[in-house]
């Protein structure tokens, strides 16, 4: 065998999985997608994150493609590919649709925040934008995650509520869970976050 | 230790485990990251340079004298270091220098797509393309091996999904840092006069023949044969990724080196398929090269020469049925394009030069490029760093008395220290008559607030010498220089026509500095409200493009809430007090008295 030469590696030892998280920017998705990432990596697979840091600070849409598996490639998912969608705000939700499976789930933040062309009055901001997410897709979560946040002590927590509510449908121990969050945030804001994360988790529909 | 890193912390990781403990760097998307991280670790000096130019030559110095130096920079950024970069090729580098481009293909943040791989050829430099954060470690090491093996500088190229994706690495200790440094006299390898450079004209050759052979057996160029194959894709760099999602079953040849190319082991990797794809981003660059040797290969015939690729790209190219479409609802997402912050002090400089409608605003890069859009308007080219005051200045000639007092130039405060010095010298020598404005918001906001040589701060927190923006006009011999606060409108208002109507040069300083900026902004302001009482729906505010700030219509108001205060009144404004910095903009230009602190 040539010095260059290996074997190509069979990477059909397990499918590659993938959340994409979708929201506005200064909503602590990075930060959530960073938790997410060591809670999968404690749990012993490989994981790839993309997000791309946009012009200027705030206010443009922000995602983060998070996949894992044995053996991970790509740390972008194509369109019509992601498992899961976690959108952080409604108008973000319909934004990236695209990119879920047919089978794909949605967890969806009950938030509005208004982009540019809707303050200005040019546009309208979709009324119904929940019941369009329902219309296309048969598995989607509505959370309440500024009302959960609030509960938890913490009006800051809103990220930590929607990965408790995200952990619902990823196969990962609590304890890893919470390992990872008590090494993510200040012991000032852990209790608080160890509470948005159960509220989360615990959340159910209606 | 394995740990989660981005590619930008893994080159920074690379560089300290082989004992590079030297760093130089000007900020730019998606590089910025390198240099931060590099400069955290125990031992290391690092430091921003005032641009590219200036950090690769700082670089090249400490090379010379011995050490194992790290240069980081954007894409965009090469251009600027492109004039030492090509003779550092013929003097070579005593220690180890090695370069880091991070390209942007998909202009994520950048004004241009420019495939860096062009001037690894283009000055004889070998260059290395890791495809994801493990290998970005382990290349940077390859790197300095590299550069000091054959007295060369090196490429490390890195584009915005490698540096900005994270993946396991894993970590190791330092190799134990050793002090090759001194001072050593070279003339003939460094002085690079006619004769001489001559001379090592001819090494380079040499050289780059080397590293050809070097490239035929470096394992980093890997094959991986899948023998039922019949199609090959050769690669490199995160391309490779997404290619082996979409295509697992192909044999590759993934290249490592990806200047200079390995003739041999690219012909033999050839006769072992059928068929060859190559699937790279931007520019033919490895096609043209493999078809130079007389092999037949499948590249941008049917992939994208824009953007950067994906899975769904590389699917789509090849015609294969990416996922499963759902139906998608029909429904008009308004688009969320990046905006200045609350309370950015961008804003009140560009609402005041927007409402100026006869005059051209030459723009440059930063934050406040953004204000070209509506509502603000207020900026009408972007070029290049520090291109607002050359362009200002050369339209203004050209104008003659048809620009007079309508040509006006704006640049950020690390942009203009960047290069607009020289050009504000040029206006000041030829005497120019377009008004510049320096936008100083105190820091370099845009890369996420880097120091630079006004700030009185170094990268690695040390107190250093504040420029002063006022004594250096001054000097450079412009004629008035004036300092105003962005956030008072009237008197930005006012400075700006009368430096407009003067007649020789004149610089405006508009300073406040960055709302994100924390160690400058100290101050908390409460945040403002609209009265409905008294709002007449006049949309003034609006005008600001203010994210707090939105227009409700009455329309979508209950009959019995709505407060009409004008005969034609169709809504009224609405600010959102958690978005809110109160920097009074909006209560600014609100005739009627209408938006008021929120108690």
């Amino acid at each position: 065998m040539d010095k260059n030469d290996t074997q190509a590696t069979n990477n059909i030892t397990g499918r590659v999985r993938s959340v994409l998280m979708a929201g506005v920017g200064g909503q602590g998705i990075l930060r959530a997608s960073d938790i997410l990432c060591r809670v999968i990596m404690e749990a012993g697979l490989d994981v790839k994150k993309s997000e791309v840091h946009g012009m200027a600070q705030r206010g443009g849409c922000v995602t983060s493609h998070v996949r894992y598996g044995q053996k991970v490639y790509s740390p972008i998912e194509r369109k019509g590919n992601v498992d899961i969608l976690l959108a952080f705000e409604k108008l973000e939700a319909l934004r990236y649709l695209d990119y879920l499976k047919h089978a794909g789930r949605i967890i969806v933040n009950e938030a509005e925040i208004y982009p540019p062309a809707v303050n200005l009055g040019a546009m309208t901001y979709p009324e119904n934008a929940v019941d369009l997410v329902r219309h296309a897709f048969s598995t989607v979560m509505v959370v309440k995650g500024r009302e959960l946040a609030a509960a938890s002590g913490n009006i800051r927590t809103e990220n930590t509520v929607l990965l408790g509510a995200l952990s619902q449908w990823l196969d990962f121990d609590i304890a890893i869970w919470e390992r990872v969050l008590k090494e993510a945030f200040h012991p000032k804001a852990l209790d608080a976050n160890l509470q948005a994360f159960h509220l989360g988790r615990d959340y159910r529909e209606g | 230790m394995k740990v989660l890193m981005s590619g930008n912390e893994a080159i920074a990781r690379g560089a300290y485990e082989c004992g590079a403990r030297f760093g130089a760097g000007y900020p730019g998307t998606p590089s910025t990251e390198i240099l931060e991280e590099f400069s955290k670790y125990e031992g290391v000096y690092a430091e921003w340079a005032p641009n590219e130019k200036v950090a690769l030559e700082v670089g090249i110095g400490a090379a010379l004298a011995g050490a194992k130096a790290l240069v980081t920079m954007k894409h965009v950024g090469v251009n600027v270091a492109a004039d030492p970069l090509f003779t550092v090729s013929y003097t070579g580098t005593n220690g180890a220098l090695v370069i880091v481009s991070a390209d942007d293909p998909s202009l994520h943040s950048s004004q241009n797509e420019q495939d860096n791989r062009n001037y690894a050829k283009f000055a004889k430099l070998p260059m290395l393309e890791p495809a994801d954060s493990a290998e970005a470690v382990r290349f940077v090491k390859i790197a300095f091996e590299i550069s000091a093996a054959f007295d060369t500088p090196v490429f490390l190229r890195s584009t915005t999904r490698v540096s900005h994706s994270k993946s396991v690495v894993v970590t190791e200790a330092p190799v134990p840092y050793e002090d090759r440094t001194e001072l050593r006299i070279n003339p003939s390898k460094y002085v690079m006069v006619p004769a001489m450079a001559r001379i090592r004209r001819v090494e380079v050759e040499k050289r780059l023949q080397a590293l050809r052979e070097f490239a035929e057996n470096f394992p980093e160029n890997r094959m991986e044969i899948n023998n039922n194959a019949e199609v090959g894709i050769i690669t490199a760099g995160m391309p490779y990724n997404y290619a082996k999602d979409v295509l697992p079953d192909c044999s590759y040849l993934k290249l490592g080196l990806v200047h200079p190319l390995p003739e041999k082991l690219i012909r033999k990797f050839a006769s072992r398929v059928k068929r060859l794809h190559v699937i790279e981003e931007l520019d033919p660059f490895l096609e043209e090269q493999i078809r130079a040797m007389g092999i037949e290969v499948t590249g941008k015939k049917i992939f994208p020469y824009t953007n950067e690729f994906d899975p769904g790209v590389i699917a789509g190219a090849l015609m294969k049925k990416t996922g499963n479409a759902v139906e998608l609802p029909e429904v008009a997402i308004p688009p969320r394009p990046p905006n200045l912050c609350p309370g950015c002090p961008h804003r009140g400089l560009f609402h005041v030069l927007g409402k100026m409608k006869t005059t051209f605003v030459a723009g440059d890069i930063g934050c406040y490029t953004l204000s070209f859009m509506k509502p603000l308007e207020g900026l009408h080219s972007c070029i290049c760093m520090g291109a607002s005051i050359g362009m200002a200045h050369g339209m203004s000639k050209a104008l003659g008395e048809k620009g007079k007092g309508k040509v006006v130039g704006v640049i950020g405060d690390s942009t203009f220290i960047h290069s607009g010095i020289t050009p504000l010298l040029n206006l000041a020598y030829n005497q120019g008559e377009a008004v510049i404005v320096i936008c100083d918001n105190r820091t370099t906001a845009m890369t996420g607030m880097q120091e630079h040589p006004a700030t009185g701060y170094t990268l690695q927190g040390i107190k250093a010498k504040e420029m002063d923006f006022q004594a250096l006009a001054t000097v450079l011999g412009i004629d008035s220089v004036r300092v105003i606060d962005p956030y008072d409108l009237k008197n930005t208002r006012i400075v700006m026509k009368e430096e407009l109507s003067r007649s020789g040069s004149s610089l405006v300083v508009s300073r406040r500095s960055c709302v994100l900026f924390k160690r400058r902004y100290t101050e908390t302001r409460k945040p403002l409200r609209v009265n409905v009482n008294k709002c007449i729906g006049c949309r003034n505010c609006l005008d600001l493009g203010c994210p707090p700030i939105a227009w409700r219509s009455f329309k979508d108001q209950p009959a019995n809430a709505i407060i009409k205060n004008a005969k034609k009144q169709e809504g009224n404004s609405y600010i959102d007090a958690d978005l809110c910095t109160g920097c009074t903009l909006c209560r600014q230009v609100c005739k009627v008295g209408a938006i008021e602190e929120v108690e």
